[in-house]
């Protein structure tokens, strides 16, 4: 790949804690490399404001190889930047050009408070699989691993739905603030193995009243979460979600 | 003297013996007995899990935001286990012989076996959570092979198997903090041990959003925070991973293991410039289908696919017939090292080789789908086409993060390769039970020294972490408390408390007061480079006694010029990024001091004196089959003990991959 250096203004989102005002804040970079990431971009500017008695910005980030799912930046009005099916982590300056102006937002959702600059706080997804989003074995000796043959299509399918790595894009990208396509990734992930049978009315019924109570919105099938989702989770993953639901409160016993 | 409390019998008995005879806690006490889980990723997650489930009042403490994030998450390739579903002579006895061969003999012939026996459970259990492992089209699982071993026994979810591992375990967590057995810390970071009379008893812990102290007692402390691979700067570890909770143990008295133990893994993307802030693993499960090779000329200006087969220089093939392209990470390493340090390294730094899955895809998977379609006589195309097809199911995930870094495409051109710092088999001394010396204070997974000697065969990391938190703590654990049912928690307005917290807060504060002007950053990246240089792939006398003195200098700089902005009592990050550097910049001295003692070639650990003619590694058993148990004395001085290794069972040779 060919390597250029470039200039850039950045206009970040500060905010000093939860209960204070926030504000966009206008900065300038120099020399950033194409070959840098978006967020070592970050590192040079932070390092820059330290030098000059500045407060760095406040991000979070931990693997930086788009799998733990910690980094959560709206950039340019879309969450994780603007690549398909990436993490701002993964996210590397050749996707800007001199003189560009990118515009830097925390996730926004009232489910997700700002803790401070652009770090939210995503408990609410926690609370959300400890509703029920699991199967109920402890520790000890199941079966044997190869007792229970499963279809390859509902392995695989399974594994593209448990790829989610919570990170809250979805939510961030959707109008209402809805984490229908988290939510419909674990029931979908735990519906579709044999393991996941036994509980998967309660399941579904409890991960959703917890996903309420959280006061994320409603789906309204705009599609906005599966066009951001690092991972591709797919839509279809809602409609089995709402299949799951519905059949759950037509049957449950209790 | 050091007691590792190997239980006697025949080494394949000695667990079950264990168990068999281990004391247990009867419910009802369970429930009055607190545990501190510190760290949850593989081990911690799956020890917190299991503890609550079994009764325990669990507190589990994590820096990340979800306890879903920890860095076991990034593992890729795979986790090992005895399970000989292939039916290609796999066993319990080859998986621990080839894990003691791996780890060159330098690590404990019991604790390898309880693993191996271990390992099929852990597939058993993780199955049952509703791990999606690769399987094959009959429903059963499948399989893969890694490098050190010669059969199929890597069990996988894509190049996820570590986020479908620690999901699993997560899920298990959550469940167990849903019924109120276990407590969850997110956003706290470890800072210190709590010691009355001579037992562990909680810990200080720092809330990182409000920056305030906070006391836990437990009846028990078990550390699973990981490795300090991060002390190279540079490294495939996570931003946050660090050496804090472990080196604070250390510094109350728990011996370190094997400080100089690193593992240097062979496939990662190479350095591209000075603002580099990690490193990226490209799974070792690419060897199985990628051919490793440089070109035979020095410096040569073609462009990969411009080379012709005859003018390529398979090296590790040709040195290694045998394994090949499936030598162990620090064979291969060296290698590499090797090639580009004379001249034949590629790309705009040189600083890399070529790792090609054309040949793989065009006659491996390519002919074997030409065939299943009946497509006789098929042309490149086709078998490129057919071919491709199945390299992205089997390592989409890691192409794709390929060409998202380097902006290359690696179906087309060979991906450019370098080793990387990522594993450290170092790290707190244990016992066969998972202690430490310092009584009711537990180290976990990547936080110990215990199952990997000198070199960590890929694929075992996982396995290691959660035979720990899953199968051999739960047992371990109440052979200790079992003894502690009558001690009613401890208050933490206790002296102990109160002075360690103090010591605590004058150590952040002091950092504080520093207001020098140079950033916390630019020193890590000093200690990283000095480690790189003289602590890293290769090492020396000289090298290493230069680093212990580049190092102290480092230290008083840091001490006397760092820049903290910010206050105490507020999400700080850059406070909390000084505290880890400034234990890493001991941690690095004390590196140093264990591969200056370590005068022998082992595993990751190149003595650059200790060598055949061949440029081999050569081994000292007579003078070094030892594990170093380094004791803290004060600042810069450290006492050595020696656990002797004894081998029973597997016959100590030089190991031979050729």
């Amino acid at each position: 790949m060919e390597h250029y250096l470039m200039n850039l203004t950045l206009k970040v989102w500060r905010q000093a804690n939860s209960n204070a005002k926030g504000k966009f804040e206008t900065f300038k970079v120099k020399d950033i490399s194409s070959e840098m990431s978006f967020l070592e971009m970050i590192d040079v500017l932070n390092e820059q404001m330290i030098r000059e008695g500045h407060d760095p910005i406040a991000f979070d980030h931990d693997c930086r190889e788009g799998i733990c799912g910690m980094c959560s930046m709206y950039i340019d009005g879309r969450p994780h930047g603007p690549w398909h099916a990436n993490t701002v982590c993964q996210l590397h300056m050749r996707a800007y050009k001199d003189g560009d102006t990118i515009v830097i937002e925390p996730w926004r959702a009232n489910a997700f408070p700002v803790i401070k600059d652009l770090m939210v706080d995503r408990s609410a997804f926690d609370r959300i699989i400890q509703a029920g989003g699991y199967v109920s074995v402890n520790t000890g000796s199941p079966v044997d691993a190869n007792a229970t043959p499963i279809q390859k299509d509902n392995a695989d399918a399974a594994f593209a739905a448990a790829a989610c790595i919570g990170c809250g894009a979805c939510v961030a990208a959707c109008k209402n603030s809805s984490a229908m396509l988290f939510v419909s990734a674990k029931v979908s992930h735990l519906a579709l193995l044999p393991q996941g049978n036994p509980e998967r009315k309660s399941r579904v019924t409890n991960m959703i009243a917890q996903m309420d109570k959280e006061g994320f919105g409603s789906c309204t099938n705009t599609g906005a979460c599966e066009a951001v989702c690092p991972k591709e989770i797919k839509m279809s993953n809602i409609a089995r979600l709402n299949n799951e639901y519905l059949v759950a409160g037509l049957t449950i016993d209790k | 003297m050091l007691n590792s409390k190997i239980p006697a019998g025949a080494l394949d008995q000695k667990w079950v013996d264990y168990k068999g005879h281990c004391k247990l806690v009867n419910p009802a006490n369970k429930r009055k007995l607190e545990v501190i889980v510190v760290g949850t990723g593989l081990a911690g997650a799956s020890a917190a899990a299991s503890l609550g489930e079994l009764g325990y009042k669990v507190k589990a403490f994590c820096f990340q935001d979800s306890p879903r994030r920890a860095h076991s998450i990034a593992a890729q390739g795979g986790i090992n286990a005895a399970k000989n579903y292939q039916n290609d002579g796999d066993s319990v006895f080859r998986l621990f012989y080839d894990t003691i061969k791996g780890g060159d003999y330098r690590a404990r012939e019991a604790n390898v076996h309880r693993l191996a026996e271990v390992s099929v459970n852990i597939i058993d259990q993780c199955v049952a959570q509703g791990v999606p492992f690769a399987r094959e089209y009959g429903g059963l699982l499948n399989n893969r092979s890694f490098g050190g071993t010669q059969v199929k026994r890597t069990f996988y979810a894509a190049g996820q198997t570590g986020q479908q591992l620690l999901i699993g375990a997560y899920q298990a967590l959550e469940r167990q903090v849903a019924l109120g057995n276990v407590h969850q810390y997110t956003r706290h970071e470890m800072l210190d041990v709590v010691m009355v009379d001579g037992k562990a008893r909680g810990i200080i812990a720092r809330d990182l959003v409000t920056g305030k102290l906070e006391r836990h007692f437990g009846h028990a402390v078990l550390l699973c925070t990981g490795g300090y691979g991060n002390v190279f700067y540079l490294s495939t570890n996570a931003m946050g991973s660090n050496v804090t909770a472990i080196w604070k143990a250390h510094k109350k008295g728990a011996y370190f293991g094997n400080p100089c133990f690193t593992q240097i893994h062979p496939t990662c993307i190479p350095v591209t410039g000075d603002h580099q802030s990690k490193l990226t693993l490209m799974s070792e499960s690419l060897r199985n289908d990628g051919r490793i090779w440089v070109p035979k000329q020095k410096d040569d200006p073609r462009k990969a696919n411009d080379i012709p087969e005859e003018e390529r220089d398979y090296y590790l093939e040709r040195r290694y017939p045998a394994f090949g392209n499936l030598v162990p990470r620090d064979v291969a390493s060296r290698a590499a090292k090797e090639r580009c340090d004379a001249g034949y390294g590629v790309g705009t730094t040189k600083q890399a080789v070529y790792l090609d899955f054309k040949f793989n895809l065009i006659n491996k998977y390519g002919k074997a789908e030409a065939n299943k379609h009946g497509i006789e006589n098929p042309d490149t195309e086709t078998l490129i086409r057919l071919g491709k097809e199945v390299v992205k199911e089997e390592y989409g995930n890691l192409f794709d993060m390929y060409e998202k870094i380097t902006g290359e495409n690696p179906y087309e051109v060979p991906m450019r390769i370098y080793p990387a710092v990522h594993y450290t088999m170092g790290g707190l001394w244990v016992d066969y039970e998972l202690m430490t010396n310092i009584p009711g204070l537990y180290a976990l997974g990547e936080a110990n020294f215990s199952d990997h000697g000198a070199n960590r065969l890929g694929a075992s990391a996982l396995m290691q972490g959660l035979a720990d938190g899953y199968f051999v703590i739960p047992y371990t654990i109440g052979n200790y408390l079992a003894d502690d049912i009558a001690t009613k928690p401890i208050p933490t307005t206790h002296e102990a408390f109160e002075q360690t917290e103090k010591a605590v807060a004058e150590r952040i504060n002091k950092l504080m007061s520093i207001k020098g002007d140079t950033t916390v950053e630019t020193y890590h990246k000093r200690l990283g480079k000095i480690m790189w240089e003289k602590c890293g792939m290769a090492r020396n006398a000289q090298g290493l006694k230069e680093a212990i003195a580049e190092i102290q200098q480092l230290k008083k700089e840091f001490w006397s010029n760092v820049r903290i902005p910010g206050t105490i009592e507020e999400m700080n990050p850059e406070l909390d990024k000084a505290g880890r550097v400034a234990d890493f910049i001991e941690l690095g001295e004390l590196m140093c001091q264990d591969a200056l003692n370590r005068n022998e070639s082992c595993g990751g650990h190149f003595r650059e004196e200790s060598q055949t003619e061949e440029g081999e590694a050569k081994r000292d058993d007579d003078n070094f089959a030892y594990v170093s148990a380094w004791e803290y004395k004060g600042e810069s001085a450290w006492e050595l003990h020696k656990e002797a290794l004894t081998f029973e069972v597997a016959k100590l040779t030089q190991r031979s991959y050729k």
